[in-house]
């Protein structure tokens, strides 16, 4: 009995470390080795020592010299082409602004690569070219961000969207969910059937907070009003997208949201007369008189202050978020439809977001089954925001249960 | 019964983008000819139908260039497997990457633009039988010309001369040569109709679709269409009905989803692919006790005229 306690302990002691992405080695073992053969109330005790031994050293994370803008080349992996007029040419339009801001600095860039191995490889051919600092802009590369990053510990990764980190990986991604709401807002006003329609590429956490948020925002404006979720379990596919619109309006809906990166949502709301809800970048060109507006990203500034934090040589792992006061994310102008009182009540919310007297994710907040998740009063951690993985009150579909 | 026809519809619109480039490489492969570049030739047809569209206003003048440049462009793997007989399997992939990347390239200028394309035409009288109308009869008119090709072909490969003759070349160029066929000419000519063919998949995607150019916008139907080809054991009419049966097992799950069902959709969209795997087994069956079914017997290898055996 005594034996087998002891015989775990390691194990455990490996789960948590690999779970709290420390790398353990062979120091690690040594301890746990010698910790065999501690009395076992010691035992307790001696692990858990160990581990804040390696919550401390993970934590003292190495400083990164000041890399002049000359020398500086930067590989960028993009999921999509860059030709998709949505997530990935936003992020090359990020790009084409590092260029004009630092005109020393080289930038690489791979399209539509997979999500999966076939990004490690890319990653490493960036490294191998010389780039030492690497935007991998999709949230399905954090598995690899994370190896190849430990392959090449003097490198910086920048990943988007995800949640894993290390000491040369940093995390950066902007607060959509703001400008969702206020879209959202703007669903809600113009509903007349209540039935809001929403092709969504993937069910991950990214997709399923934006959902919650156009949701949240959609039943302040009209408590009355519903999202129905189509999956399309693809981020760019113009036919399916079509489809899953048409399906959609057949199924009653009269504004369409999207989550998903080409054009071709809008453009079929277009053709059925139908209003729309732009993301990514104005979708207006697609449905010159339907898009009522559009939750856009502009990732210039954030790119821009990464780079200017790695030639400065002050660069560190962080976790950065950035909020709609930043001006990462925003609504585009409004399309003549949308009436005055609900532009009214955009700004209104949106001036609240940005002075920050509240925010979207605050309390009380329902569970699409009733159930109170967030109580009056209560905000949700960014943690929570992060790793969402129910649908509030109001949207109707399913998060298929993952393995 | 308006979720049915709305679904059927569905399946007849997404499915003829598929259908077109299934056809094409019918004809094709029927010389003997494989082709595996669908893919790249489509996104060539989808950027250049969209492009003429664009400059000259009328979406015809767009379909037929797509069709002309589509044809030219699978001459060169005509070129590489019939008269330098290379190997069929590595042009045909190159042409597909080929025409992914020189899509993209040249397509830059052309994102975030829209065109009127080709809209919707009711088919006078056809539209007015009950169901029937609806599903088939209500769209444009490059899914009727779809129709028209499947019926044509069926009866083009099996009672002309001229389908017998391809079918001789695909079967044995060796007999068709002793006969005193051209095999040559006659695959060359295959490979520019198919070709032609098949780009006017991609351009009723660019065009009529989803009137729009995205760059690699056919998103995978050029392997769902090789696939196709086997499923439907190179027969037009069987070609019809699977391209419906891919369209429409799309169509089906988005909308089991907007109405609220839960069935797994990963399931469904695996049912296709799964009869096709099918398919093949029972043609691998086949081969080994010598049947065929509608497989061409020298489907991918190059004639060598000097060979004796």
């Amino acid at each position: 009995m005594e034996l087998q306690l002891l015989w775990v302990n390691p194990i455990f002691v490996k789960k948590v470390i690999k779970r709290t992405n420390i790398k353990y080695n062979f120091f690690t073992i040594n301890l746990i080795n010698k910790e065999r053969e501690c009395h076992k109330e010691m035992n307790k005790w001696a692990w858990l020592l160990v581990l804040v031994v390696f919550f401390t050293l993970g934590s003292a994370a190495l400083a990164f010299d000041p890399i002049p803008a000359d020398d500086l080349k930067i590989g960028f992996v993009f999921v999509g082409p860059v030709g998709d007029g949505g997530w990935s040419y936003m992020h090359d339009q990020g790009r084409q602004a590092i260029e004009k801001a630092f005109p020393g600095v080289t930038t690489m860039y791979a399209e539509s690569v997979p999500e999966g191995p076939d990004c490690a490889r890319v990653m490493e051919q960036f490294v191998r070219n010389g780039a030492k600092l690497v935007f991998a802009t999709s949230f399905g590369y954090m598995d690899q961000v994370i190896e190849v990053a430990k392959k090449y510990p003097d490198v910086i990764f920048m990943h988007c969207s995800g949640y894993k980190m290390a000491d040369n990986v940093g995390l950066y991604f902007g607060r959509m969910y703001q400008a969702r709401y206020l879209s959202g807002l703007v669903a809600g006003s113009m509903t007349k059937s209540n039935i809001i329609g929403f092709p969504a590429a993937h069910p991950i956490p990214e997709v399923i907070r934006m959902i919650n948020a156009f949701t949240l925002g959609a039943r302040k404006a009209n408590p009355d009003a519903k999202v129905k979720v189509v999956w399309l379990y693809s981020w760019f596919d113009p036919g399916k997208e079509k489809e899953a619109t048409k399906a959609l309006i057949d199924a009653g809906a009269d504004v369409i949201g999207m989550h998903a990166d080409s054009g071709s949502t809008p453009q079929t709301a277009e053709e059925s007369g139908v209003y729309v809800i732009g993301y990514n970048n104005d979708m207006s060109s697609y449905a010159p008189t339907k898009c009522l507006t559009s939750s856009v990203w502009d990732w210039s500034t954030t790119y821009i202050d990464i780079v200017k934090k790695v030639v400065e040589g002050t660069w560190k792992p962080e976790n950065s978020w950035w909020g709609m006061e930043t001006g990462i994310v925003k609504l585009t102008s409004f399309s003549q439809d949308v009436p005055g009182e609900v532009r009214a009540l955009v700004q209104e919310e949106q001036e609240k977001i940005i002075n920050g007297t509240w925010d979207v994710f605050w309390g009380p907040i329902k569970d699409q089954n009733g159930n109170e998740k967030v109580a009056e009063g209560q905000k949700m951690s960014d943690q929570d925001i992060l790793s969402f993985s129910w649908f509030v009150e109001g949207v109707e579909g399913e998060i298929p249960v993952s393995q | 019964m308006e979720m049915v026809i709305s679904i059927l519809a569905a399946a007849v619109r997404s499915g003829t983008p598929i259908l077109f480039a299934t056809l094409g490489e019918i004809i094709i492969e029927k010389s003997g000819i494989l082709n595996l570049g669908l893919e790249g030739i489509m996104l060539i047809g989808a950027l250049t139908g969209f492009s003429v569209s664009l400059a000259s206003g009328n979406p015809w003048l767009g379909i037929i260039a797509a069709f002309i440049l589509g044809a030219f462009i699978t001459l060169i793997h005509g070129f590489i497997s019939i008269t330098l007989k290379g190997n069929q399997v590595v042009s045909g992939l190159a042409m597909t990457i080929f025409g992914t990347g020189v899509s993209s390239l040249i397509g830059k200028a052309f994102i975030g633009k829209t065109i009127p394309g080709l809209l919707k035409t009711p088919f006078p009288v056809l539209n007015r039988i009950p169901f029937i109308g609806p599903v088939f009869f209500n769209h444009d008119l490059m899914v009727y010309f779809s129709f028209f090709l499947v019926v044509f072909l069926s009866w083009f490969l099996i009672s002309t001369r001229i389908g017998l003759n391809l079918r001789a070349v695909g079967d044995s160029p060796r007999a068709a040569d002793a006969m005193g066929l051209n095999v040559n000419r006659i695959r060359y000519l295959a490979v520019l109709i198919g070709g032609g063919i098949v780009a006017l998949g991609g351009a009723y995607l660019s065009v009529a679709y989803n009137k729009m150019w995205t760059e690699s916008m056919t998103a995978g139907r050029g392997w769902i269409a090789v696939a196709l080809v086997i499923f439907a054991i190179w027969n037009p009419t069987r070609a019809a009905l699977g391209a419906y049966l891919f369209g429409g097992v799309e169509a089906f799950q988005l909308r089991l989803q907007a109405t609220g069902t839960s069935i797994p959709t990963p399931l469904l969209l695996m049912l296709p692919y799964l009869l096709t795997v099918s398919v093949l087994i029972f043609i691998s069956i086949g081969k080994g006790k010598g049947i065929l079914f509608g497989a061409p017997a020298s489907l991918g290898q190059p004639y060598f005229r000097e060979e004796s055996d």
